[in-house]
């Protein structure tokens, strides 16, 4: 075994950094772990950080409650662009949390073990952005209220009924499920580390709070049996479910007839955009928590590197993507997606277009050189660079389809208000605020699935 | 020797080798009442015990049905039956329309059914459990290593199944009181 003293160190050439840091057994994996959940110290720039979020929070908070007083005339929407920040804020947000279902269920089942020390936080990232996501839906009218009967079949004396064959209402069914399927997944991995933690406990009413949400899990045999089929079974479900929800997001455009959005490979093309942006995210998470909590015995170079190929590969398929939208738009020969074309190249927004195409085509192939696959700063840079640039494809896609369609009588122009960005912000300071909470009070990183990854944790045969 | 009655008797392993071999040893002796304690999915432990397969899988296939027949039959409902309505004089039995929602609820049944199937297969939540008593019994969600023969076992006598344990070279053998 080569030796690293610096976590941040490359190793030699043809040597690829471990998975876990050298030196750990079972006792000393579990103590870095929970040690930070179950310290008394709260380090300072957790309070910094979260004194921050709240203050976001009550910015969202206020944007909401002016919007609710007042309606949807405060944002920037207006005929002919009536989906604006909302839908592009929903988008962006669902798209990022589908990394964490790809790394705990689908690197799962292709059993890539180096996910171990990331699927907790990529599954806790995972809930937190569908929360935010689910948040543009229910206040996008400006009256929730009627969000209940417009979303859910109800059984309401007014005998009115959702419109099944609409992709909205199959989005609403897609995101509820992800969000309590991710949930359910969250949730049964963490009950083995909350029996951990019950037992690792100083003081009383710590160990109560975790015993409550450990269930009385004590390790058995029989149940740890049940409990891997289980999560196998979870998985597997998960691995179509999350193809199909970006899927169903996509419809939401394609299935309409505006140009530019009446495309049969939008499906894939959100699929992987939504991928590309999650592990930006994950990577974006990943690196602060690493240095800030000294975690990079758990979450080393080899984390981040593989992040990062994910990244390039998901990354090229999305500028495969951007290639077929124009092409398509000019092999049809269709004058209007012809116009669009044209418009996303020469018209009002071209650049928001071109910073497009330098955040997510251009950028991301630096990502072909080693170091800056292994440079954290670098990595987190780029990450920042491409969660932006996501942003700007679906404002791109959103908002320059719906600008100008067909008769140019009809054509108009967006303009964003204080208000649309205040609530863009402020889930921002939602979702740092719910990931920083978690920190503090989950085991960010699996516990029993990292002692499963030691070598001494195997049986000799004998 | 007590005359209390006990839950069983536990051997503590610092590894899981030594564990699975007298788990194995155990099971080949003919004791069927036990159950090993590992701080992490440990398939050969399962397998060494005799626990194979479970009925998780079945509970999720059920879980699957239901949540797709329901999903359906809610918009087939709704569409057919309680308020259909001409939209773009689509049939108002469009089925391929109604594919991704009954393909939603049918993962969304069957996850349900997988986890709480599991939990409720498991007993849990268990408030109390007499394996709790066993003295050093936090270090099994930690990193050791337990095995213990109960005594609803018939083959289980105080004396004999202790020194039958202690063959194995446990780091202890402790009485679990209930």
């Amino acid at each position: 075994m080569v030796q690293f003293n610096d976590p941040d160190k490359l190793p030699p050439k043809g040597v690829r950094p471990p998975v876990i840091g050298p030196g750990h057994d079972m006792g000393t994996a579990t103590d870095r772990i929970a040690g930070i959940v179950l310290s008394k110290h709260t380090p300072l720039f957790w309070f910094a950080i979260v004194f921050l979020a709240i203050n976001i929070v009550g910015m969202l908070n206020t944007a909401i409650a002016w919007l609710f007083m007042r309606g949807t005339g405060i944002w920037g929407i207006n005929i002919p662009v009536g989906w604006g920040f909302a839908i592009v804020n929903f988008v962006w947000w669902i798209g990022i949390g589908h990394a964490g279902t790809l790394i705990s269920a689908i690197l799962l089942l292709f059993k890539q073990s180096w996910r171990t020390s990331i699927n907790r936080f990529a599954e806790a990232m995972t809930i937190f952005a569908v929360m935010q996501a689910g948040l543009f839906p229910l206040i996008h009218t400006g009256r929730p209220w009627l969000a209940a009967y417009w979303l859910f079949p109800l059984p309401l004396t007014m005998g009115v009924w959702p419109q099944f064959r609409s992709p909205l209402i199959w989005d609403v069914f897609a995101v509820s499920t992800y969000f309590t399927v991710s949930f359910l997944f969250w949730g049964i991995g963490l009950i083995p580390d909350f029996a951990n933690l019950r037992d690792s406990a100083k003081s009383l009413v710590v160990r109560r709070i975790y015993g409550m949400l450990a269930m009385g899990w004590r390790g058995s045999a029989r149940h740890w049996n049940r409990y891997e089929t289980a999560y196998l079974l979870l998985a597997g479900l998960a691995t179509p479910l999350v193809l199909s929800v970006h899927s169903v997001v996509s419809l939401d455009f394609a299935v309409s007839v505006v140009p530019g959005w009446h495309t049969t490979f939008f499906p894939p093309y959100f699929v992987a955009g939504a991928i590309f942006s999650g592990f930006a995210m994950v990577l974006i998470l990943a690196i602060p928590f690493r240095s800030l909590y000294n975690m990079q015995d758990f979450i080393t170079l080899r984390h981040l590197q593989n992040c990062g190929k994910l990244m390039l590969a998901t990354g090229s398929i999305v500028a495969y993507a951007y290639v077929l939208e124009m092409f398509i738009g000019w092999y049809s020969q269709d004058k209007y997606e012809l116009a669009m074309v044209h418009n996303r190249l020469h018209g009002p927004y071209s650049l928001y277009y071109y910073c497009l195409v330098f955040c997510n085509i251009i950028s991301p192939q630096s990502l072909w050189f080693n170091k800056v696959r292994s440079t954290p700063w670098m990595l987190f840079l780029l990450s920042c660079i491409v969660q932006f640039g996501m942003w700007l494809e679906r404002f791109v896609i959103v908002v320059m389809s719906l600008q100008r369609d067909y008769l140019p009588s009809a054509w108009g122009m967006y303009w964003f208000t204080k208000w649309d960005v205040m609530t863009l912000v402020g889930t921002m300071g939602l979702f740092t605020l719910l990931f920083f909470l978690f920190i503090r009070f989950m085991p960010a990183i699996s516990i029993f699935e990292i002692r499963a990854l030691l070598p001494q944790s195997k049986v000799k045969e004998s | 020797m007590t005359s209390e009655p006990v839950y069983g008797l536990m051997a503590e392993f610092d590894n899981p080798t030594d564990l699975v071999q007298a788990a194995k040893g155990a099971f080949d002796a003919g004791y069927r009442k036990m159950d090993a304690y590992t701080p992490y999915p440990l398939e050969e432990a399962a397998e060494a015990i005799g626990s194979h397969h479970n009925r998780v899988p079945l509970i999720t296939l059920i879980g699957a049905m239901l949540g797709m027949i329901g999903g359906y039959s809610l918009q087939y409902w709704v569409s057919v039956v309680n308020y259909p309505i001409n939209v773009g004089g689509k049939p108002f039995h469009s089925w391929p329309a109604f594919i991704p929602v009954t393909f939603e609820c049918a993962v969304l049944g069957a996850s349900l059914a997988a986890v709480f199937g599991m939990l409720a297969l498991n007993g849990l939540p268990q408030p109390y459990h007499p394996v709790f008593n066993t003295p050093g019994f936090v270090r099994a969600s930690r990193d050791h290593f337990f095995l213990c023969i109960e005594s609803q076992d018939p083959k289980y006598r105080q004396d004999e199944t202790r020194r039958f344990l202690e063959k194995f070279r446990p780091l202890q053998v402790s009485e679990v009181p209930y």
